[in-house]
This record gives structure tokens, C-alpha cells and sequence, in this order.
């Protein structure tokens, strides 16, 4: 039975052995991680500007599809955390950049955090985002808010 | 403070306790009494007294504080790999090599099975004896850790960012694969001796017994290590005669090149070894010349001979064993190859086979004999060039014992085994019968001091001990024998470790604490070496299992013919899908969960009701898979086996199954029901 699975499964990763993309060098993406909860960001370091970056807000809908979906929803409604609908009215940009990135900062620190932790029950999980990552990510919220 | 009767008892015990293997050791030698009863007039009068005042503060590492050394300890007949905080002794973390692991589904996922896959089929249990440290110019780098497998011939890489097992390859033409995996100072190759000789693979293996010297044959192979990936491949196999290769040690420094092997039983005794391997007064100790062996390889003088034998590899960004089988070896002939093998006459039925940091001097522990002997590189050198020989052994040149000794340390103790060195110019060997380390000088073979061990030690280890550089300062002894160590648990006992501050002229006993498994050799280096590399999670964007599901728009239920795949994601704290239904009898599940978090130490665990399986722990941003065969109709709960978050105990779903032939559909979802696709009774809108 054991085998069977075994041998089954090894027709699989056969077919692994042939990628269509370019092999990834294991050393260079396994190296040392150093665990980063960013430095905090500052009200005068996020420009918001318009018309929106569309590069951002794709890439920040693409990062929000693969690591805040499960999460957050696009409307008002609460899943585990708010829904994102009218994030960016309710709070300052640099305030979303440092929930993104220094939660452990936000939810030692700062009270509206401690209040949705409060709310939520689940800390807000470090996801290892950039602040560019995340300024990507507010260029969606902003857009998902209808901002051009 | 203990009474005077316990003290008394203790005594008893350790000695009836000595007493009982000596007799099993020494039954086909002779012992004057006389000697033996000096011996146990040495003991301790109780472990207490061996134990000085400032011990605990030696061994305290305060909350928060980290270990200055991981300890890399075998796990023997649990297949498995253990690390320890040294001095502390706090175990940190158990590593699956050679066994199935419910604690992470390791050898139980669809992803792992594979590295457990062998020439004989699927074999998740062996015995893990040794332990190598990958080096550079003699010195630990902090890359991999190797290990061997020796009852099905197996050596295994562990990547030291990871701590995971990352390689296994078997050994073909070998049994036993004890003197393994030994390393040479550069980690261009780890080694496999066969402790057990046997008609080899490609011969009639169909024999008496008893044809043992005519038919059966040992070789030792060299398992290159590629510098940059890891990666292993057996460079070539050397044919010996039928011996039992027992342990060995890379030559280093001016010895840099050679290889040394202990081997016994060159009675070639195939029945009742206890006493007809243990006939003649020496044995041997097998010196290769592993750089004159390239050269034949290089030269055209090896056979390609055709076996069978996995190879196993793990990808970290697929997370996913692939096993080969290989079907060729290269193997070297000593009568082709002249100049490349030597025996070294060795009393008596030596066990390990050390070289000291300098690499000039070869101690062999013989387990019977009443010196230590210490064998100089130079001295060997001189004898193969006037050619000191006493003769041949299966046409391999006998190097006169004289001719290679530099010295012998008279009255060590009882039952030598092996021998480690600090910087110092000293060396320390384990003495299981008489249950003592004996500290010695290299230089004059002197002995210097010796302690109690508690009881009966095997190996031994010294910081950085088989190194060209050991850090000393601590001397680790792995007991066989716990008795009354630590509060009794029973017939099975764990196994009693005991570490030793060796900073002095005088070897202190600092701590004893318990082991996993059964230890055999373990090394140390210091934690700095490794702790900045550990991996903390695996990035999502580059996980490349084909059932990745990145993100949970990618979840889907697939059916293929009778196999149901499941993509599914797992973050704090639920799964998608959760509902699933349309699943029927005579359907195979694959549940493909991908752990969504990119936080470090936040894995989600995944187990579905009656799976013949284990659980699975699936990491920050890794694919598992999990097989399971419903045998009944009904709902099935799943869950996350790992607690994560305050709402952890709600991390849950639901499959159901369905008799064969119903015309459920196959749909799927969360926060919905998937027969209508109507959103279920969702929580409050935030008002944030």
C-alpha cells in the first residue's frame, strides 16, 4: 500500500524534474533570513500621489491575492481581520505601512491596534512584506476605495 | 546529603553492573584477577563526589541565554538524529533521517515518502550511528551534517539551514555499513566500510555459510561531496578481503590524503564471532591512500559494475523527495591498484581508529586489548618505503607492527573505544568495561587522568574533537548503560549522557542528562558557526510544489479518475476549502494543504478522522501532502493539529463521502455552501 502511494507519487515529481521556468538557485533563496520586522515608517516618508501607480496597484492586488485574501475581504464585512473598504479614510498611510510591517511595533504601541487585536483575537501575522511590497499593496487599498 | 547505605548500594550496583559486561567482554581472554581488581578498586565511591561545588553554575545558560555549542547527537535504533545546547544540555530539536516521524509527518507526507526508498522498497527505520561535520581545510563550516544508516547501507546529508534531511544514498555491495560516514578534512568524501562482508552484488550470493573466505567480500566506498551543492555520488568502491570494518578516521594535515579503517574478525569467522573473531592477538587497522585511488580511477583502472541502490534528494523549493535508482558502480581492485591498501596490525579487535589534530599520529582502541597503541604517519610512511612488511594479507602488504608504532599507553583502563584530542596536545579515551574516560599525552602517551562514567561509555566527544582545531573546553560521554541515572521509568530506560569540564589538568563532571535513542557518536561545534544561517520560513513566492496553492484563489478540488486533489491553504485561522462535498467510496484523497504564513514558527498541522497515516506539520510557506482513503460513508472532520492562534481550536473543516455511484457533485468552499454557493451567515461588518 505504502509503495503503491510511493511509486504514485513519484510519477509526480517526475514531472517537477522538467521545469518550464528557470531552475531557482537553492543556496541563493535559502540564505540566511534574518528575522525583520522593518524599521518604522515615518509620516513624511509615504507620498501619496495622483493618478495612482497602476504598476503599484497591480502588483500590490497581486501580493494582496497571495498573502492578504485569506484574511480580508475587499468590502466592509470582517472575515478575520476588517474588511479593507474604506481603510485608507480611516487611517493615515504611514499607519497601514506599519501594521503591514512592524506589527509587533503597532500592537506593543499603538492603541487602535490594541483595539483591533482586541476585537479580532488573532494578531495580525507578519507576512516578511518590504515597505515597498507594502506601499504596493496601499496603492490597491486606495484604488479598491475608488480613488483614480 | 545521601546516607552511607545508598552510597554503599551504588557502589554494589556499579560494580555487579561492570562485572556483568566484562564477562561478556572478556570471556575468551585471559585477565589476571589481580589486574581486574585494581581496576575496580579505582571507582568512585558514588557519582555525588565526582561532582564539584560550582557544577551547576558551569551548566546554567539563564532564560533567554543560548547555548554556546549545538551537539549533534546520533540517535542509534531510532534511526533518527537529536541536537542538544551545550552546556545546558537542553534538547532542541529532533531530526528525522532514516524514519518515519508522526511528531512532522516526515517519511508520512506524499513529499517525503521517497527519501525513504531503497533498493529493498520502502524502508523508514534503520540504525544511525556516526555523526560527520562537514569541514573545510580540517575545520567545521557549519554546512551539512552526514550520518549513516547501518543496517540498510545508507548515508544521509542534513542541510544545517534547514535541519532538515536533505539527501540519503544507499550503499550497494556493502552490509552494515558501520565505519561510516566519516569525513575527509575538505568534505570531498564521506566514506562506508562494510561491517558485515558478504558475497557482493553482482556475485551468486546463493552459498554455504561457510564459504566465507572463498566468497565473501568487504569493500569501503567513497561518496564524493560536491563543495557547493552537497550533493553526493559514490566516486568509487574499493574491494577488500572479507573482514569486518569497525570505525575510521581522514588523515589531516601531513596525513591529508589517507584514509584509516579499523577492521576485525580477519579470523574470517562466520559463526559465534564473540569468540572465533576474537582468536588472534591483532587485527588490523586498514590505511588507504585515497589520493593514489583517484589517480586509478583517473587512470581507467576501475570496473563499472551493475547494482542497484536509491538515491534520494529533497528540493526545498519544490518540497518534494525525488528517489532514483542507480544501477552502476565503480569499483577499484587492490591487485590492480598497487601502493593504494596497507594493514596495520592493531592488538586486539580495535574499535576506533582516530588521528590526532595534527594528523600524525593514528590511535587504535583495541576493545580486548591491555595497551592503546599510537601509530606515527611518518613511521607508516618509512615502512612502505624500505618495505617493513610481515608478509601479506590477502596479497595486501602487512606493515611490521614495530615499524609503524610510535608508542602504546600501558594500563589505560579496561575496554578501549575511541579517542578524541583537544588542542592541547592531549587525547581522552572511553573505556566501557572499566566505565571510565582516561585523559592521556599524545607526545609521551602518559596518562594524565581519569573519571568515572555512569556506566559503561561508548563513545565520547570533545568539542571539535576529530578536528584539525579542537575547541576542548567540554568532554561529552554517551553511556550504554542508565540503571539508576535518573528517576526509574521501568525496564526501558533513556540513555545517561554525561558532560565533563576539561578546561583543567583535572576532568570535572558538571551535568548528566538524558538522551533520545540510543547515542553512539555525536559532534559539537559552536553555535555561532550555525545559528545566523537558520532558515526561518520558506518564501511563498518561491514555492514550487506542483500543488501549490498561492493564495487561496488558487484552491480548487480536482478529481482525477479516482483521485481527488485537494489544493488547500491553511493561515490563522482556517482552511480553504473547508466544506467539501461530492467525495466518494472507492475515491483516494490528496490533500495538498500550503501553509499561507510567512511568520517564523508558525506552522499549521493537518489530520483527517481514521487516516492511516500521521499528522502532517506543514511550515511558513510549504506544500504537504496528505493521502487518505475514506473506508466509509459519512462527514469527516479535518483539523490543524498545531495550535496557532487563540482561534486554533476553530481552524476546522469538513469532507464528505458519498456512496459510490452518487450524484453529489464535487464543490467546495468556505463561508459558503458549496451545493448552493450561497454565502453562509458571515460575521459582523468591521466598523473600523
Amino acid at each position: 500500500m505504502v509503495l503503491m502511494g510511493c511509486s504514485a507519487f513519484l510519477a509526480f515529481a517526475c514531472i517537477s524534474k522538467t521545469p518550464t521556468q528557470k531552475p531557482l538557485d537553492i543556496n541563493e533563496l535559502t540564505k540566511n533570513q534574518t528575522e525583520v520586522h522593518g524599521t518604522e515608517v515615518k509620516p513624511e516618508d509615504v507620498h501619496l500621489t495622483n493618478p495612482l501607480n497602476a504598476q503599484w496597484v497591480a502588483d500590490g492586488k497581486a501580493i494582496y491575492d497571495l498573502k492578504c485574501q485569506a484574511c480580508h475581504k475587499l468590502t466592509t464585512e470582517k472575515l478575520v481581520g476588517p474588511g479593507w473598504k474604506g481603510v485608507t479614510q480611516r487611517r493615515k498611510p504611514e499607519w497601514i505601512l506599519n501594521f503591514v510591517t512592524n506589527v509587533d511595533m503597532m500592537l506593543d504601541k499603538d492603541p487602535q491596534a490594541q483595539k483591533l487585536l482586541e476585537e479580532c483575537l488573532v494578531r495580525m501575522p507578519n507576512q516578511n512584506l518590504t515597505v515597498d511590497e507594502a506601499r504596493k499593496v496601499l496603492e490597491f487599498q486606495r484604488s479598491n476605495d475608488g480613488e483614480k | 546529603m545521601i546516607n552511607k547505605q545508598n552510597q554503599f548500594f551504588k557502589i554494589s550496583n556499579l560494580k555487579s553492573n561492570t562485572m556483568a559486561v566484562s564477562s561478556k567482554f572478556l570471556s575468551t581472554i585471559t585477565l589476571a584477577a589481580a589486574t581486574a581488581a585494581a581496576m575496580f578498586s579505582c571507582k568512585p565511591k558514588g557519582a555525588e563526589s565526582a561532582v564539584s561545588g560550582d557544577a551547576a553554575s558551569k551548566v546554567y545558560v539563564a532564560p533567554g541565554k543560548y547555548d554556546e555549542f549545538y551537539d549533534f547527537v546520533s540517535g542509534g535504533f531510532n534511526g533518527q538524529m537529536s541536537v542538544y545546547g551545550i552546556p545546558s544540555g537542553r534538547l532542541l530539536k529532533i531530526i528525522p533521517v532514516f524514519s518515519q516521524f508522526p511528531e512532522n509527518g516526515w517519511g508520512f507526507s506524499e513529499e517525503t515518502k521517497p527519501m525513504l526508498n531503497t533498493s529493498h522498497g520502502f524502508v523508514p527505520w534503520d540504525d544511525l550511528h556516526h555523526i560527520a561535520l562537514s569541514e573545510t581545510n580540517g575545520e567545521h563550516d557549519g554546512r551539512w551534517v552526514f550520518a549513516n544508516g547501518n543496517n540498510t547501507p545508507r548515508i544521509a546529508r542534513v542541510d544545517l539551514k534547514s535541519f532538515r534531511t536533505a539527501e540519503i544514498i544507499e550503499i550497494p555491495n556493502s552490509a552494515g555499513n558501520h565505519s561510516s560516514p566519516f569525513i575527509t578534512p575538505n568534505s570531498e568524501y564521506v566514506v562506508a566500510g562494510t561491517r558485515f562482508s558478504i558475497p557482493l552484488d553482482n556475485q551468486n550470493g546463493d552459498v554455504p555459510i561457510n564459504t566465507y573466505k572463498q566468497n565473501f567480500k568487504g569493500t569501503v566506498s567513497f561518496i564524493h561531496v560536491d563543495s557547493s551543492t552537497g550533493r553526493m555520488n559514490i566516486a568509487f568502491q574499493i574491494r577488500t578481503p572479507g573482514v569486518n570494518f569497525d570505525l575510521a578516521r581522514a588523515g589531516k594535515k601531513v596525513s591529508n590524503g589517507w584514509m584509516f579503517f579499523s577492521c576485525y574478525n580477519t579470523e574470517q569467522a562466520n559463526t559465534l564471532l564473540e569468540v572465533n573473531a576474537s582468536a588472534k592477538d591483532k587485527d588490523f587497522i586498514m590505511a588507504v591512500n585515497w589520493k593514489k585511488a583517484e589517480e586509478y580511477v583517473k587512470a581507467g583502472k576501475g570496473q563499472k559494475e551493475t547494482v542497484k541502490y536509491a538515491h534520494n534528494v529533497y528540493d526545498e523549493t519544490t518540497h518534494m523527495a525525488t528517489s532514483t535508482m542507480e544501477n552502476q558502480v565503480l569499483v577499484l581492485d587492490p591487485k590492480d591498484c598497487p601502493d593504494m591498501l596497507y594493514f596495520i596490525p592493531c592488538p586486539k579487535s580495535p574499535h576506533g581508529c582516530d588521528t590526532d589534530p595534527t594528523g600524525e599520529y593514528i590511535v587504535g582502541s583495541g576493545k580486548l586489548a591491555a595497551v592503546i597503541p599510537v601509530f606515527s604517519f611518518t613511521k607508516i610512511q618509512k615502512a612502505i618505503a624500505d618495505k617493513a612488511f610481515d608478509g601479506d594479507f590477502d596479497g595486501i602488504p602487512v606493515i611490521k607492527y614495530e615499524a609503524a608504532l610510535q608508542g602504546e599507553v600501558q594500563k589505560p583502563g579496561l575496554g578501549p573505544l575511541h579517542t578524541e584530542f583537544d588542542n592541547d596536545g592531549n587525547a581522552y579515551t572511553s573505556m566501557f568495561v572499566s566505565s571510565e574516560i582516561v585523559k592521556w599525552r599524545v607526545k609521551d602517551q602518559k596518562v594524565l587522568d581519569r573519571v568515572p562514567t555512569y556506566y559503561s561509555v561508548g563513545h565520547l566527544s570533545v568539542m571539535g574533537g576529530p578536528t584539525a582545531k579542537p575547541y576542548g573546553k567540554y568532554l561529552i560521554a554517551y553511556n550504554k548503560i542508565t540503571k539508576d541515572r535518573y528517576l526509574p521509568t521501568g525496564p526501558e530506560l533513556a540513555q545517561s549522557a554525561q558532560l565533563y569540564d576539561i578546561s583543567g589538568d583535572k576532568m570535572k563532571m558538571i551535568l548528566d542528562f538524558p538522551t533520545v535513542g540510543e547515542p553512539h557518536y555525536a559532534e559539537a561545534l559552536p553555535a555561532s558557526l550555525i545559528e545566523k544561517n537558520s532558515l526561518k520560513i520558506y518564501k511563498i513566492e518561491n514555492n514550487q510544489n506542483p500543488y501549490v496553492s498561492k493564495g487561496e484563489a488558487q484552491t480548487k478540488v480536482v478529481r482525477k479518475g479516482n483521485e481527488i486533489h485537494v489544493y488547500l491553504t491553511a493561515i490563522r485561522s482556517h482552511f480553504t476549502p473547508d466544506n467539501i462535498e461530492g467525495v466518494k467510496m472507492g475515491d483516494v484523497v490528496y490533500f495538498h494543504v500550503t501553509n499561507l504564513e510567512q511568520d517564523w514558527d508558525v506552522p499549521h498541522g493537518f489530520a483527517v478522522k481514521g487516516a492511516n497515516n500521521a499528522e502532517i506539520l506543514i511550515m511558513p510557506g510549504e506544500t504537504q501532502t496528505y493521502k487518505w482513503t475514506p473506508d466509509r460513508v459519512g462527514i469527516f472532520p479535518f483539523y490543524c493539529t498545531d495550535f496557532c492562534s487563540a482561534l486554533h481550536q476553530e481552524m476546522q473543516g469538513y469532507i464528505r463521502i458519498s456512496p459510490a455511484g452518487s450524484n453529489v457533485p464535487l464543490v467546495w468552499g468556505t463561508n459558503k455552501n458549496p451545493l448552493t454557493n450561497q454565502t453562509a451567515s458571515s460575521g459582523p461588518a468591521a466598523n473600523q
